[in-house]
């Protein structure tokens, strides 16, 4: 039995890692085989790239060496896969090498697209990558006042980033001593603050009492950076001094060339979590096309329950669990609180008031990461 | 005229069904159609507020058996 997982990200190093422990006796005799494609040979933390820009965080402290986190019985190659010929159960690799597969798990997750809106990139500042987060850090501490803007594009990971970074900007410049001179403005694509009725319902005061002004149904046209203008689909335009951007994000490129899914998403079963008319074919994470968060927390119960699933099926023959779309998210609500969003398909996230105690435990689990990584939390 | 395509955000919260419709929407082509199937409620007031203000199309907005079905077609 051949298992072949595309992509070393949460997903894919989670699933990688618990499925070698619950098929060790099989991997050591030699009737599983476990290969992990990645298209690098270095793992990030990527929700530490938020504290990156806000300089609390430096970015060597987001990285570990994949092979590291890895149980040793996974064949690990840096080696991205460039074709996949799912009718064969084959893929083909950026050196030119073939792989067989029984199983195939794709996690290859999800990358910023700026581009798709017209001066973005050049207009605003971002905290999507290592580069730009350093980036934004050093533009903010420039800053000495005006209006700072808030654009929020779709489909992007992580959905309460937006509703994090506002709260982040509020106390870094009250820490600074110049939030009186500067003018936050917050835009968001549907008609509240944030997709999900309750932390929107959360966050709406919150913003009035920290004095975030906000415009909703305001969906990213283009950014005119010579005049520092956003333009809405919904036809209002704001001026800006300084612009803070949630891009939109794509599927994998390599998903897109193989025409896997329109956008880069593939069309997956929201509780097998297999690939549409293929049933050897897991996709996980951001890869996927099921109308839950892009996050890594939504990765991991991904995993947890794909690698119940096939354990069981080369044990027993049959499947055993469906995943119920269950999502934990942190959501810091400033330098020093903060809350969670838990929900599933079933049942409503419920915040709870934002606290020091779960802020730090967010801080906590910053370090836990790789624990999780490992399989072991 | 172009094929509708079935938007299927039934129980889900996030980023919920508005959001999964405007994604879909971004890709489209003018004249596309698509049907939103949605268990919440309030999309049946957040769907047409969003189509009068981007000035799409709204079709039809109706519930079968607890699940919203709101056609919406995308004009420019």
């Amino acid at each position: 039995m051949r298992i072949l997982i595309v992509g070393g990200g949460t997903g894919g190093t989670i699933l990688g890692n618990q499925l070698a422990r619950r098929l060790a006796r099989e991997i050591r005799a030699g009737e599983v085989r476990l290969t992990l494609l990645s298209a690098s040979d270095r793992h990030m933390y990527q929700p530490g790239l938020l504290y990156v820009a806000f300089g609390q965080m430096t970015p060597d402290e987001l990285y570990r060496d994949e092979a590291s986190l890895l149980e040793p019985t996974i064949d690990f190659q840096v080696d991205p896969v460039t074709e996949f010929h799912l009718d064969r159960n084959q893929v083909t690799t950026q050196s030119g090498k073939t792989h067989d597969y029984d199983i195939l798990v794709i996690a290859t997750g999800s990358r910023i697209v700026p581009q798709e809106v017209a001066g973005l990139s050049e207009g605003a500042e971002m905290f999507y990558t290592e580069e730009d987060a350093i980036r934004m850090h050093r533009r903010l501490l420039e800053f000495r006042g005006g209006t700072v803007a808030m654009v929020v594009s779709i489909p992007h990971k992580c959905p309460v980033a937006p509703v994090e970074a506002a709260f982040l900007l509020h106390d870094f410049f009250k820490a600074r001593g110049i939030r009186d001179k500067v003018k936050l403005r917050y835009h968001y694509p549907v008609n509240q603050v944030h997709a999900t009725p309750n932390v929107a319902r959360w966050a709406k005061p919150e913003f009035d009492k920290a004095g975030i002004e906000y415009e909703t149904l305001f969906n990213l046209k283009e950014v005119d950076p010579a005049n520092k203008i956003i333009y809405s689909e919904e036809g209002t335009d704001v001026k800006y001094d300084l612009l803070i951007a949630i891009p939109p994000h794509s599927g994998a490129e390599t998903v897109d060339e193989n025409n896997l899914g329109q956008g880069g998403w593939i069309p997956t079963d929201r509780f097998k979590l297999t690939m549409n008319g293929h049933d050897n074919v897991y996709v996980i994470g951001d890869a996927t096309d099921i109308p839950v968060s892009k996050t890594g927390s939504a990765a991991h119960f991904e995993a947890e329950v794909v690698v119940e699933n096939i354990a069981s099926m080369i044990k027993t023959g049959t499947p055993v669990r469906e995943y119920d779309g269950r999502v934990y998210c942190f959501i810091e609500a400033g330098y020093d609180r903060a809350t969670y969003n838990a929900f599933d398909y079933v049942n409503l996230p419920e915040l709870k008031p934002p606290s020091k105690a779960i802020h730090w435990f967010k801080v906590a689990y910053n370090q836990m990461y790789w624990t999780t990584v490992r399989g072991l939390l | 005229m172009s094929e509708c395509k079935v938007v299927d955000a039934r129980n889900t919260f996030c980023p919920g069904p508005l959001m999964e419709l405007i994604r879909h929407m971004k890709k489209a082509s003018v004249g596309d159609m698509f049907e939103l199937l949605s268990t919440d409620d309030g999309s049946s007031n957040d769907v047409p507020e969003w189509v009068h203000k981007a000035k799409h199309e709204m079709v039809s907005s109706e519930k079968v058996a607890g699940v919203w079905h709101i056609r919406v077609r995308k004009a420019r």
